[in-house]
């Protein structure tokens, strides 16, 4: 089959490779209809998490149709069309049967488990195309894919409804969805949301959808942040304004009761923070820029609280830690427990409650992926969200 | 090694927890009570107890998670044979005892005077009183000789015994909670490009 695979910092290729096959019970060999870049495909593009090789296959956004099912799977057909969770789940150890998923103890093959153990205390769950950190598996970004624990992952859609709509449930709609969850939003609050990328304009429909009174997004792409005035939240380009200041006088001087940090850390600007970040992670002094949320912590109201869906990986300096416990904040962060959130969010897309297509910029042919990758990565102002679609020239 | 007595100790952890762990603490059957390394760890396995023993008594199931193990020939009861994979292509075998067996709770295990690396093991299961399943603790003791063939013997062991042990036992819960060991092998489990 063709797939888009990893070659180095800022080398991806579409390359033949053998197909998948079914290797234990549970698995589903899945044909692959269409599949997205995410905003964390662009930490391996940029090759700023460690754990990969030569010949990955990357993607974990991605939908099909069954192809094949293993023994153990009594729950699939062939012929069915799935959306996939990008975290690889059992469904059935202690972290699994509490619904938190992106923690399953079992998906990590146990070979790769002890970078993850020695890195964070405990290992981390499985991801496909994610590193050899999280498990090692072949992402979604190919013509076809093995679906480890495909009973537990994968949610059946119906027939009637276009791929676009609901390919987004594999990561970025349930990701923005939980980063507004996770800000236990009470009547009258203020959410600030920083970062207008995919999972930020769906945290900020997110937060509205679930009784924010206000959403305020900040971002410095005018095409991003006019996505995100269409959607109901007010703006703040950074590069015009003083962004905490913008906050405090836009709440009356209260500050927002609840932030997001849909960035990350890749977060921009030329400030000295940032500026001595990106020299200490180029010299790997430390691999983590917070920028972003540095200024969150700060903008915060005093009790307020902050939801972290934006990715890091290790370490960060001059982590405001003195803010945080004076003003008494909450933090909730995590890997996002897709398989718990999905089925309530495929409800709300058929409702006609969640717009899910609006942010697709770019509509691509899997060949044309390392372009995508590239303008994905250089031009964030035109290139919000882009779908690539497998051609099976082989089949 | 010489043993802590009980005032000397002040922490409620298993013995594996001590920054300088001690075999003799471990309850285990050793050749010689003051001397080899001791490894060990906890798990939580979201099954019962007597699944879980029943599965570890028939040592013939081993090989299915334990990566080193080629084969365990059980010979009755007591008594059997292990062949495990060394460096390089070599095999390394020893006749093996069980010491002690309470069923659904406890099985140890000790290899026989004539073994080139002694080595012996014990295996806890509990029950939880929360509600998650079985605590599962697995203790081994193991006595590389000295030189040359105490380095193949310890590669032999695996990488490092720890890891080993720790991989080895994950494999055990992963299996016994979701009916498959997970894998990423390429080409099959996960295809690349070369």
């Amino acid at each position: 089959m063709r797939a888009l695979t990893w070659q180095g910092k800022h080398d991806v290729r579409v390359e033949t490779v053998p197909d998948p096959q079914i290797v234990n019970p549970r698995d589903a060999i899945i044909r692959i209809t269409s599949t997205a870049i995410c905003g964390s495909d662009l930490h391996l593009y940029d090759h700023t998490i460690p754990g990969m090789k030569h010949g990955d296959i990357l993607g974990h956004e991605f939908m099909g149709e069954v192809v094949e099912v293993g023994s153990g799977n009594k729950k699939l057909k062939i012929g069915q069309r799935v959306v996939v969770p990008f975290v690889i789940a059992c469904g059935k150890c202690f972290f699994c049967q509490k619904q938190q998923f992106a923690a399953c103890d079992n998906s990590n093959p146990a070979d790769k488990s002890d970078p993850s153990e020695i890195a964070y205390g405990y290992p981390m769950a499985a991801a496909f195309g994610y590193s050899h950190l999280t498990g090692g598996y072949a992402g979604g970004q190919a013509e076809f894919a093995r679906v480890p624990y495909s009973d537990v992952g994968p949610i059946v859609v119906p027939d009637g409804i276009e791929d676009e709509k609901v390919l987004f449930l594999s990561d970025i709609l349930p990701t923005g969805w939980m980063a507004a969850v996770n800000c236990d939003i009470e009547p009258g609050d203020v959410v600030a949301v920083w970062g207008c990328g995919p999972v930020g304009l769906f945290a900020i429909q997110s937060a509205l959808l679930l009784g924010a009174h206000r959403v305020i997004a900040i971002d410095h792409h005018p095409r991003r942040l006019a996505l995100a005035r269409a959607l109901g939240a007010e703006v703040l380009d950074f590069e015009e304004v003083k962004v905490r200041e913008a906050l405090a006088e836009m709440t009356g001087g209260i500050g927002p009761d609840a932030c997001i940090d849909a960035v990350g850390m890749e977060s921009h600007g030329m400030t000295v923070d940032n500026m001595l970040d990106h020299v200490k992670v180029a010299t790997f002094m430390a691999t983590d820029r917070v920028h972003a949320l540095r200024q969150v912590i700060l903008a915060t109201r005093k009790g307020g609280r902050i939801s972290i869906p934006g990715v890091y990986g290790g370490v960060a300096d001059k982590f405001p830690i003195g803010a945080l416990m004076e003003k008494g904040l909450q933090i909730k962060s995590g890997q996002t427990h897709v398989q718990r959130f999905m089925p309530e969010l495929l409800d709300l897309i058929l409702d006609g409650k969640l717009d899910t297509t609006f942010l697709i910029s770019h509509r691509l042919d899997l060949e044309d992926a390392p372009e995508g990758y590239k303008n994905f990565k250089e031009k964030q102002n035109e290139y919000t969200k882009v779908v690539l679609k497998p051609r099976y020239t082989r089949h | 090694m010489t043993k802590r007595s009980p005032q000397d100790i002040h922490s409620d952890a298993p013995p594996t927890a001590f920054k300088d762990p001690n075999p003799s603490e471990a309850a285990l059957a050793t050749h010689d009570d003051d001397s080899g390394d001791l490894i060990g760890r906890t798990v939580t396995i979201n099954a019962p107890r007597q699944a879980l023993y029943a599965f570890w008594r028939d040592l013939r199931n081993l090989p299915l998670f334990m990566e080193n193990i080629e084969s365990v020939q059980v010979f009755d009861e007591r008594r059997s044979h292990w062949i495990v994979n060394g460096p390089a292509g070599s095999t390394v075998e020893w006749d093996s005892v069980i010491t002690e067996d309470i069923p659904g709770e406890v099985l140890a295990w000790s290899s026989t005077d004539k073994a080139e690396v002694p080595n012996s093991g014990r295996i806890e299961f509990r029950d939880t009183r929360n509600g998650r399943g079985t605590q599962v603790t697995v203790h081994l003791v193991y006595d590389p000789p000295v030189g040359k063939l105490g380095k193949a013997v310890a590669k032999l062991f695996g990488r490092e015994p720890n890891i080993q042990a720790r991989q080895d036992l994950r494999r055990f819960k992963q299996l016994m909670e979701t009916g498959e060991i997970p894998t990423s092998e390429p080409p099959a489990a996960a295809p690349r490009a070369d």
